[in-house]
């Protein structure tokens, strides 16, 4: 008769079909047990879903301008009154050889003379149409960083530049209100008493979209006319490669002025983490906080639920206990079922989650984006709710004597 | 009848059993009783006597509070709990004076139940099952839920359910209490077979067809126990 003197054993499988079966048994009861988890689960996956995707978003559209711009701003430093220009003439040149820059041009709005305007024929001449259309000086380039479309003609370059030549490049709309239609006659418009040909007309830009309503004549030329910038000090506009604006930035100022350096900064794109931060912060921690709560009441419903049925399963108990079970069998099928209602919600959590973030994405034309970590780890979540919850009440059921369990 | 070479297969000495309370309710009076391999023993008496409790103590459901209980020369006092639990799934059937059906779970799957906790395989188990509600007359009824079965056909899937692990010590708490006389008599014929294949088997019984059936019958009333027939149980 010495046959029993090992231990009672339970098979793990065994374990998972009688929670299974645990849960089965009473349908109704399990889904509303779990509804709190899957709240939970689900709040959870909507919004690190959808701040994941509308940060995705962010990110497709700043990436590729923004992120490639760099701006340098002239200061002057301490010398600000005496030196009106920092950017030296080879400013264009000097910066399209730092390492990452595609192109890179200075500019500075003009301030006309009292009186002077922009007209399209010559003072006096009273048919020509006046344009209140700001005068800006451009190095070429900032017409290459820019990135305009030309409609008619096209840019000028380098060589007009040096040449102090006397042309400009303006938006469509500009050209309309002036009167301009074809560049073919080789149309001038006048800017106080200096004619300037129009060698191209833009109507879109990639950057800078109010060089759209601008009229752009070369730097040289509105040096020698208007001298150095006197309102607004000059800024230089520059296109790097992807991913080398910030050590475009670092290095601009002594690339254009290795004297004094000092004499410029230089404005980085923003760090789009911090721009998906911003994104994630406002709702997205409220969100959290309340797919929290969710869980925490998912929790509180499944120990609830799971104390109520040990209480119920008493005699169930007392008979596993009668048939052999040890204690530890009795927590282990109670654990079990709480952590498998858990996962059950986690999984259905999950399901719903994932809806209303491709939902909400196809509503907004987005592009649904759910980190698969985050997919992974959401059922986990839920089973571990499950698991914490049903601790204390499968401790409750383990400490039951056998006898007490029967009497009921 | 007693033999000296081999234990018995319970053996209780100055064994006494009270419920702490409040107020402390003493069950069973200290009392001394040795009951030997393959023996039928009925005990009967009055509704709270204490028969549950000497049943319930003899299957190491609950702890004596006075004495020494040697099962197969085993002192219990000295057994883990979680042994315990192993000598209950191994060694010893139950029928219980209330069934202890798992309401949800078929008859079969309540008798498979009783090997569950010693690793039985799975088809093993369902293949004993039936075998054994097929010997208690239940082959027909092996996949109803317990809600769906008469008193009488609950109470054998209760027999069922001890009788499949094959224990040496079957402990059965009333089990005729809720059969005609026809199924009462044929229930007893199994536990008479099971007796002559040699499984010791302690009855509590107010029946006294089945009280009659025993060679042993030990009479308890407010908590002490008698024998009347051999003197081998005598109050200390
Ligand atoms: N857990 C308990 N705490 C206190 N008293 C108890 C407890 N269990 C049983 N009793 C008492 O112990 C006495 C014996 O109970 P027991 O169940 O053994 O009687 P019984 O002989 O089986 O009766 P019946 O024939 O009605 O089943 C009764 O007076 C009962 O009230
Ligand atoms: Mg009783």
């Amino acid at each position: 008769m010495d046959r029993g003197a090992g231990r009672s054993r339970l098979a793990t499988r065994d374990l998972l079909s009688e929670a299974v079966a645990g849960i089965v048994q009473r349908p109704a009861r399990s889904v509303l047990t779990s509804l709190g988890t899957v709240l939970g689960v689900g709040a959870f996956i909507a919004v690190l879903g959808l701040t994941g995707t509308a940060a995705a978003q962010i990110d497709t559209r700043f990436n590729r301008l923004t992120a490639t711009e760099v701006t340098v701003e002239d200061t002057g430093g301490r010398d600000a009154d005496r030196v009106p220009l920092a950017f030296p003439r080879s400013a264009d040149a000097r910066m399209a050889r730092v390492n990452g820059v595609e192109a890179a041009g200075v500019y500075w709005k003009i301030r006309l003379a009292p009186g002077q305007s922009v007209r399209s024929s010559q003072v006096g001449n009273a048919n020509g149409a006046v344009s209140q259309t700001p005068v800006v000086a451009a190095s070429p380039g900032v017409l290459a960083a820019a990135g305009p479309h030309y409609v008619q003609g096209r840019g000028y370059n380098a060589f007009h530049e040096s040449h102090g030549d006397s042309v400009a490049v303006i938006g469509s709309a500009t050209a309309a209100r002036l009167g301009i239609l074809t560049l073919r006659t080789q149309p001038a418009i006048f800017i106080g008493d200096t004619a300037f040909t129009v060698v191209g007309i833009i109507d879109d830009v990639e950057r800078k979209p109010d060089l759209l309503l601008s009229i752009m004549i070369p730097r040289a030329s509105a040096e020698r006319i208007w001298g150095p910038p006197q309102d607004e000090r000059a800024k230089m506009l520059v296109s790097t490669d992807l991913g080398a604006a910030a050590q475009v930035a670092e290095e601009a100022a002594l690339a254009l002025r290795p004297d004094h350096p000092e004499y410029l900064r230089s404005i980085p794109p923003a760090d789009p983490k911090a721009l998906r931060n911003a994104v994630g912060n406002d709702l997205g921690q409220l969100f959290l906080l309340l797919a929290v709560v969710c869980l925490f009441i998912g929790a509180v419903g499944i120990a609830n639920t799971t104390l109520v049925a040990v209480m119920e399963r008493i005699g169930e108990i007392g008979l596993r206990r009668a048939l052999g079970a040890r204690s530890r069998h009795i927590t282990l099928q109670f654990l079990a079922e709480s952590a498998a209602l858990g996962l059950v919600g986690g999984v259905t959590g999950t399901s719903l989650g994932t809806a209303v973030v491709v939902g909400v994405s196809l509503q907004k034309e987005w592009t649904p984006v759910v980190d698969p970590l985050t997919l992974a780890a959401a059922p986990a979540l839920g089973l571990a709710t499950g698991l914490l919850a049903g601790l204390y009440p499968a401790w409750r059921a383990a400490r039951i004597p056998p006898v007490d369990a029967l009497r009921r | 009848m007693v033999h000296v070479d081999r234990p018995a297969v319970i053996a209780l000495e100055g064994v006494g059993l009270t419920y702490p309370g409040p107020p402390p309710v003493t069950a069973l009076r200290p009392c001394s009783l040795r009951i030997e391999q393959g023996e039928f023993v009925a005990v009967v008496g009055p509704s709270g006597s204490g028969k549950s409790s000497l049943l319930n103590m003899l299957g190491l459901l609950d702890n004596p509070t006075e004495g020494t209980y040697l099962l197969n020369g085993l002192d219990t006092s000295a057994v883990s709990d979680s042994r315990r639990a192993a000598l209950r799934g191994s060694h010893i059937g139950f029928v219980f004076q209330s069934f202890h059906l798992l309401p949800h779970r078929t008859a079969q799957e309540n008798v498979e139940l009783a090997m569950l906790y010693r690793r039985t395989p799975r088809r093993v188990r369902r293949r004993k099952a039936a075998e054994v509600l097929a010997r208690v007359g239940l082959a027909h009824r092996a996949h109803a839920l317990p809600t769906h079965l008469s008193g009488g056909e609950r109470q054998r899937v209760a027999v069922a359910r001890a009788l499949v692990g094959e224990p040496a010590l079957l402990l059965c708490d009333e089990p005729t209490g809720n059969l005609d006389s026809g199924n009462a008599a044929s229930l007893l014929d199994l536990l008479g077979r099971l007796h002559r294949e040699g499984m010791t088997i302690v009855v509590i019984t107010h029946d006294g067809q089945v009280a009659a059936r025993g060679r042993r019958t030990i009479t308890i009333r407010d908590g002490v126990l008698t024998e009347v027939d051999t003197g081998a149980a005598a109050p200390c």
